[in-house]
Formats: structure tokens, sequence, C-alpha cells
């Protein structure tokens, strides 16, 4: 196993396109005035001619990408969660999504450890939008190996996808030597059949060390990481519902529109089983440092590891 | 131009303003008031200005055209099927389940439509992008795009005003197709978007200002524009809303409504002897 990487996904993200970049000169990123913060400011000092601030400018931003994806780029629009997928919504709809142009959209600062810019700038319900937009596929990566995997694959995937990164320095987890990325597909990260914890992002690995910590105490979690929110791994989430009989999501998002309802969707049509879903309890978040946000709104692994040990006894 | 072109160029606009009531009428909706007002610049750039191949219509180095008002696709399709896209015909199921134009123009259902548009103010800012992959690929294809002035009311309209000029878009001419009626009324009544002349040139555009029925005039601006160089070319062209029909022209009511087989009748009329007047001519 490598050694542990402590970064932000949204590092690990700007790192990725340069590396991609330079054998792919198709390329193009387009940031509105939050190259710093999304990180493509790295790609823009290393391809200045291929980078193009528009400013704080979002829907006009989403626009000029479709066009630009017209004429045969690959171009990347990033920004905040927030503004890329709330403000350019429609754009996002109109102008890439329905005609299918190859754009990839990337929202920075998602979920509510953006931190202490509080409410305004936490998204919660940037998966929810996207995922409800046909042609759209949406990725959420959990640490910075399967970042950097996922940015590889949305460039090589010839379509519209939504790639949120988050602005909190998280610990990888995954092993660059065996790590493998298929889009579609989720990865069982621990077996298990007394219930099925699926999460997804930021959270996954606080959802990986509830399930060690009680695999000691003799409960036996199957985890699953979902990267790819859309086309979901309905494969895996029916063969757990049916090895398990009881799923467990994990989300830093709302509970509403996300990550569970993607699962529910699945098990209501195949294979119906309890459904009790961790994320954001359909409320906004508030100013705070990132962790104790994530502790506040039950999202980190002591809050996870007592809902899994609840839901086994209720079992 | 000389006379005989001139003449060919009217007999055009007129076939365009045909189709755009044939296929209004056969669809039982769209929207003929802006069709017929745009007529005109559509048939100028199609087979005047435009360096396009109707039967290579994705052919890479084209001349691109994004028709940001998007709902005034009826005459637009009829000229891509005069200029040979596809067949006349279509236009009859306009609108119909499977046909292949749609309610609002579809790149990936239209031969010859470039950019999927129909939501006010975001086919200029696809036009920005064309014309910036064209300066990054060292190309020299142009980009044109036609707006509605009740469409420039669009926030978006300006950040891709902005964009383009920031960018040097010198190869982008956004033309605005001022005939002055929007569905509440009159554009005046309803926002008051001038001085629109002085808020493009305030942006960084060179402005000309044109009557929008008149070749020569169009010929002669989007000639100028091509001179110009480090900015790109806001061509404002006053217009008649539902122009060539005379019970459509300057009403309101005519911006989303089809005609009927009476007001069908009567308007393919007029436009038949309008191209028969002109024929004579020859």
């Amino acid at each position: 196993m490598a050694q542990t990487v402590l970064k932000a996904t949204r590092e690990s993200f700007g790192e990725a396109l340069c590396e991609l970049a330079k054998e792919n000169k198709d390329i193009v990123v387009f940031d509105a005035d939050l190259a710093a913060a999304t990180k493509t400011g790295v790609f823009k000092k290393a391809y200045p001619d291929r980078f193009f601030d528009c400013g704080i400018a979002e829907g006009n931003m989403m626009g000029v990408a479709a066009g630009m994806a017209a004429a045969g780029k690959i171009p990347v629009a990033a920004s905040f969660a927030m503004f890329a997928t709330g403000r350019a919504f429609e754009q996002i709809r109109n102008s890439v999504a329905y005609p299918r142009l190859n754009v990839k959209i990337a929202g920075s600062h998602a979920g509510i450890s953006t931190g202490e810019d509080g409410a305004t700038h936490q998204c919660i319900e940037d998966i929810a939008i996207m995922r409800a937009i046909p042609n759209m596929v949406v990725l959420n990566p959990a640490d910075h190996w399967e970042m950097k995997a996922a940015t590889k694959a949305a460039i090589e995937y010839d379509g519209p996808v939504y790639i949120r990164l988050g602005r909190l320095a998280i610990d990888s987890f995954n092993d660059p030597e065996t790590y493998s990325f298929e889009l579609g597909k989720g990865i069982t990260l621990h077996e298990g059949n007394d219930v099925a914890v699926i999460a997804t992002g930021l959270v996954v690995n606080e959802a990986r060390k509830a399930v060690a910590e009680l695999e000691k105490e003799g409960i036996s979690a199957r985890l699953i990481n979902i990267h790819t929110i859309k086309p979901i791994d309905r494969d895996i989430i029916i063969k757990a519902a049916r090895e398990t009989g009881r799923i467990i999501t994990v989300e830093e998002h709302n509970v509403v529109g996300g990550l569970a309802d993607a699962v529910c969707e699945v098990v209501t049509a195949e294979c119906p089983v309890k459904v009790t879903r961790i994320g954001v309890q359909d409320e906004f978040g508030h100013s705070g440092p990132a962790w104790e946000l994530l502790d506040e709104f039950k999202l980190t692994q002591p809050h996870i590891a007592n809902v899994i040990r609840e839901v086994v006894k209720e079992k | 131009m000389d006379s005989s072109e001139l003449r060919q160029l009217r007999i055009l606009a007129a076939k365009s303003r045909l189709g755009a009531i044939l296929g209004t009428y056969h669809a039982k909706s769209g929207h003929p008031g802006g069709s017929l007002s745009a007529a005109d610049i559509f048939t100028y750039l199609y087979f005047k200005e435009m360096n396009v191949d109707p039967a290579n219509p994705d052919w890479a180095d084209r001349d691109r055209f994004v028709l940001s008002k998007g709902h005034c696709c009826p005459s637009l399709y009829a000229t891509l099927a005069l200029k040979g896209y596809f067949d006349w015909n279509e236009l009859t199921v306009l609108r119909h389940i499977g046909a292949m134009l749609q309610g609002h123009p579809d790149m990936k259902k239209t031969p010859g439509v470039d950019m999927s548009t129909g939501s006010l103010g975001q086919g200029i800012s696809a036009a920005c992008g064309m014309a910036l992959a064209a300066k990054l690929d060292g190309k020299d294809y142009r980009t044109y795009t036609l707006l509605g002035d009740g469409e420039v009311e669009e926030g978006q309209v300006w950040e891709a005003a902005m964009f383009a000029s920031h960018n040097k878009l010198d190869n982008l001419v956004v033309m605005v197709d001022q005939n002055g009626l929007q569905i509440d009324g009159t554009v005046d009544e309803v926002a008051g978007i001038e001085p629109l002349d002085k808020k493009f040139e305030s942006f960084g555009f060179e402005v000309i200002k044109i009557d929008g029925h008149d070749f020569e005039q169009i010929a002669s601006a989007l000639d100028k524009a091509k001179t110009v160089k480090g900015k790109p070319t806001a061509i404002l062209a006053a217009t008649v809303k539902g122009k060539g029909v005379s019970f459509m022209e300057n009403q309101v009511g005519w911006h989303g409504t089809a005609p009927n087989k009476e007001q069908f009748e009567q308007a393919t009329a007029e436009l038949e002897a309008e191209i028969k007047r002109l024929e004579g001519e020859c």
C-alpha cells in the first residue's frame, strides 16, 4: 500500500488536467474568476494559451464551452459547485446536455466541507441538479487517486460530464498500484453481509473507518464506493440489497436528490429493502471549520458507526 | 451586387418566407413574425456570405451560424432547404412527432444547424466559443449569430458581449433583428433596450446600423465587418416583424401564432405573387 496522500480533490483535479493536457491538445479550460480556488490555476500556469478566464459570468462560460465543444475541442468549465450547477443550470441543460456536447463541468467547494464561507457557498444540491439532466454523467471521486483516474476517464468519455471537487484536504485510501476506475462501476471496498454501506465522495473514507471499527465488534458491513452517481451501478446495488437485506447510504449532500435517492430508485424497482440515509438532512449548512461541520452534520466515522450499529441491531 | 443577383436574393427571401408560413401552418404553432423579419438576413448569409457546403454540413472549416433567437427557425429551415441541406417537404412536418425540424433548432437532428438554441441569450455564448476555437486553431472561418431585440434583455447576452470584446473576437459578427416587438408588446414598452448602438459600442464592438431588409446594406455591413480587426462587430438591423405578409406586418400578435387555413392561403398568395413579380423581372 502506497503512502497516504493528504490532498483536496480539487488539487488532484488540477494536477490531472495538466498531465492529460500534455498529450491531449484539444483540452481547453475555462474558469469564472476562481482559478486559484478550483485549481485550474495550475493548468493556466502550464498552458496559458489554452486557458480562458470568463470572469464572474458562469452562464456565458457554459455557453462558450458548448460552442468550443461544437467546434471539436474538449472544454473543461470550472467554478464552485454552487455557481456551476446553480447559476448556470439552464445553460448546462440547454446548451451542453441537450445537444450532448463534449463539455466537462467541474464543481469545486461542494458540500458543507467548504466550511467557513457558509451556506451560500456550501452546495448540497449539485448532484441532484446534475443527475436530473438527461445525457449527463455525474462523478463524485473520493480521494486523490480516484480523482486523478476519474478526471482521465471524464476527458476520454465523449459527452457531458459533471465532476464534483472538494475544498478540504483529505487522506487518500486507495492504492495507486491496484486502483482502477471504470466509469459507471461501483467499487466494493469491504466485504460483509450484515448490512451494505453505500457511500460517495469525501465521506467514503469516514465510512471505511467506521466499517473497520465495527469489524472488530463482529459486525460485518459491506462497503461500496459509488464514484459514478450517474449512470449508477445498478448491479452492485441490487446484489448488495439481495445479499444483505439492508442499505445505508452516506453522502456529503442533501439526502434529497443525491446518492440516497439514486440508490432508492434502484432498490424500489428491483429489490425493495429498507434504506437509511446518512447525509445533510434537507437543511442548509452554516459557517465553521470543515471537520467540525462534518461532525455536527453527523458525517464522520463515529456517527456513521453508530448508525450502522443501530441498523444491524434493529435487523 | 447587380440587379439580377439582387432579384435572385429577393426571390429566395420570399421563398424562405413562404416556407415559414408553410411550416407554421402545418405545425399549427410556431413563430412566423420574427421568422419573416429575419428572412432577408438568413438568405444573404447562406446564399452570399457564408462559406458552407450543404453536401458536407459538418465540414470543420465551414463558417458557422448560430440562431440565438432560436424560435425564428421556420424561415431558417426554409433557407437551409433552399440551399440544399434537406428536402423542402420537411417543412410540412415541422414540429411533428419524429420530425427532423424541431420547434427550436437542434444541431443533432437537422443538417446545417450549427448549434441547438431556443433558450434566449445562450446562442451568442456558443457563437463566442466557436469564434474562439477558430482563433485557437489558427483557422479563418467566421461565426455569425442572430439575436432578437427582445433577446438582448437577457443578461447572458452582455456577459457574452464582454467576453467577445475581451477576447478580441474579430471573426464574430453579432446581428440583432430589431423588429421592435416582443411577446408582451413593443420592446420599448416592455423593457427599453435603447440606446442599443451605444451599449454595444461601450462593450467594445464595432457597430453598424442597417435596414435589415436591404440586401445592399446587409452586404456592405458584412463586408465592413471583415475589415474590422481586434474587436467583434455588431450589426443592428432595423426590420419589420411579419415582413412580406400584409396582415402580419408590425402586429405583435403574430409573434407566436400560426396562420389558420384562410390566413395561410392569403399569405401564400401574397408571397407567390411577389415571387412571380420578381421572376417576371428576370
